[in-house]
């Protein structure tokens, strides 16, 4: 029975890595259509039907780039770098529930495979850790440029990160309160009504975690380890050919799993409103196994639809919102995120203790009076008038 | 039979065997034709100058510094946040588990949110910011306009 199962992890490890580089590889291209949407252009139509051959003929040309490596940086580092990069991007999908389980009847026993990576009871602290390891990728190959724009970028990159990491797990922290488990799965197992998906219990925390996985994706406006204004490229101006490719391509995979991660802990993951109706039908009218297939296919739609939606929030952003200043941003991180999820923390704690979820709310509230009484008070501004030229 | 984490070092095999393949696949594919001007550092153009082990601001190493700091109030929170609901340990206490839980994590949450507050009191956490010089021009436009707009977006 080894064989067998090992095949089958296999088969599984494969699927969820073509579909992260899948959506990685398609998300290149969404990129620039959202933009020219967004723009008012057309975007990449050249490359067959839609330009749907882009991201294609995109990794073609970084295959056949000519790569060379800056006489002044030290070679292992330098490739290290974006290796490392792509590492942790593609190590962190592995514990990602996509959906329930597939059943299958042998000898006339169901049996039920998971449809994740691997179901770990520390699922939480497991990706935790991969996020923050990749920091390494940009921070090494960084400065084994040795070049001042990708030192700069890389140290930018690294107290951005640690920075926003903090907020990051205390307003999980705030979940884990809820569930009691590590589990990724158990936490979406625990939203299975409507009103108990954690962006409604949660929605302090919700705000907290989507900044905070902007600035850890490094996308705009948190873009500042390559912002091209200061920095020409950031950390990666010295690279080109595939370890640049591996780069870009990583911070798709990151913007993937940070979608899904969102999805599965603040919107009930492969959960969906009269869910257990519809499976109970199916699992009638189809047969346990047919039905429960179906259910899960169902299922695994819907959580995709909820990462794609994410994905397209995140490209949304980077055309509305300008990119921040570097104080500004660490203002917002260490004097804002950090004191207000502990604030979360505790006062989540404490509703808890009287069995009531929602206490997030209260703080939610509290801060929506303070801004508008702030602004009410504010003296009024004097309007300019406009000047023609 | 594999244990969850022997998968897990199936999937680091198989991210090593797909990074390999990228980057010998394109070794074999690229042309390679070095020279002195494209191997040197990229300065803008310019003929680089010196080495790029500079000095950069102080500010990110205490940044790195609180950093680690609440790193590890982290790692203490995770187990604390996974035993803090569990209903076997509230019944067998009658209910006293939770408030005993939170106090305790209210104490120790609060002794690193002092030296939050005193790290930002010494305003360690500002970061300095250069004083822009007002550039004298002649213009139709008053200097106070331009001082209202420099108010707003400082």
């Amino acid at each position: 029975m080894a064989l067998p199962i090992l095949l089958t992890k296999g088969l599984i490890i494969l699927v969820i890595f073509g579909i992260s580089l899948l959506i990685a590889t398609y998300s290149t291209y969404a990129e620039r259509k959202v933009a020219a949407f967004l723009q008012d252009r057309i975007g990449p139509n050249r490359a067959g039907p839609w330009g749907l051959l882009q991201p294609i003929a995109d990794a073609g040309k970084l295959f056949f780039k000519e790569d060379f490596i800056p006489s002044q940086a030290s070679k292992w580092l330098f490739i290290l770098g974006p290796s490392l990069a792509m590492f942790t991007a593609l190590m962190s999908s592995a514990v990602i529930p996509f959906g329930d389980s597939i059943r299958f009847a042998w000898d006339n026993v169901n049996y039920d495979v998971n449809v994740q990576g691997i179901e770990i009871n520390i699922g939480v602290l497991y990706i935790f850790g991969v996020v923050s390891l990749g920091v390494y990728g940009v921070m090494v190959g960084g400065w084994a440029s040795n070049n001042k724009f990708s030192l700069l970028g890389a140290i930018r990159a690294a107290s951005q990160n640690i920075s926003y990491e903090i907020a990051l797990g205390l307003s999980m922290i705030a979940i884990l309160m809820m569930t009691g488990s590590l589990s990724v799965r158990q936490i979406v197992n625990e939203q299975a009504t409507f009103f108990e998906w954690n962006v409604f219990t949660q929605p302090l925390g919700f705000i907290i975690f989507l900044t905070c996985s902007f600035a850890e994706c490094n996308r705009t406006p948190f873009d500042l380890p390559e912002c091209e204004t200061e920095l020409v490229g950031g950390y990666h101006t010295e690279y080109s050919s595939m370890k640049l490719g591996l780069y870009l391509f990583s911070e798709y995979i990151n913007m993937f799993v940070s979608s899904a991660f969102i999805s599965a802990l603040y919107f009930g993951g492969f959960h969906y409103p009269f869910m257990n109706e519809v499976n109970g039908a199916l699992e009638k009218s189809m047969g346990a196994v047919t039905g429960h297939n179906l259910a899960t296919a169902i299922g695994f739609l819907v959580f995709f639809g909820k990462i794609l939606f994410f994905i397209f929030f995140f490209m949304w952003v980077r055309w509305t919102l300008p990119r921040f200043r570097y104080d500004q941003l660490m203002n917002l991180g260490w004097k804002i995120f950090i004191p207000l999820s502990i604030l979360n923390v505790v006062v989540t704690g404490a509703g808890l203790l009287y069995d009531f979820k929602y206490s997030s709310w209260l703080i939610v509230v509290v801060m929506t009076v303070l801004a508008v009484m702030s602004q009410a008070k504010a003296p009024k501004q004097q309007v300019v008038p406009q000047r023609t030229v | 039979m594999l244990s969850d984490f022997g998968t897990l070092l199936l999937f680091i095999l198989a991210a090593f065997a797909f990074i390999a393949l990228v980057l010998f696949g394109a070794r074999f594919l690229r042309p390679d034709r070095p020279n002195i001007e494209k191997n040197s550092t990229y300065e803008s153009g310019e003929e680089p100058v010196g080495n790029a082990n500079i000095q950069f601001n102080i500010r990110f190493y205490v940044v790195a510094l609180v950093f680690v700091l609440f790193d590890v109030e982290l790692v203490f929170l995770f187990p604390w946040a996974t035993v803090f609901g569990q209903a076997r340990l509230i019944e067998a206490t009658g209910g006293r588990w939770g408030w005993f839980a939170l106090t305790e994590v209210i104490l120790f949450v609060v002794v690193l949110a002092l030296g939050l507050a005193y790290v930002w009191a010494k305003g360690y956490l500002d970061w300095v910011k250069p004083q822009p010089k007002l550039p004298t021009v002649e213009t139709k436009v008053p200097m106070d306009l331009y001082k209202q707009v420099n108010e707003r977006f400082k």
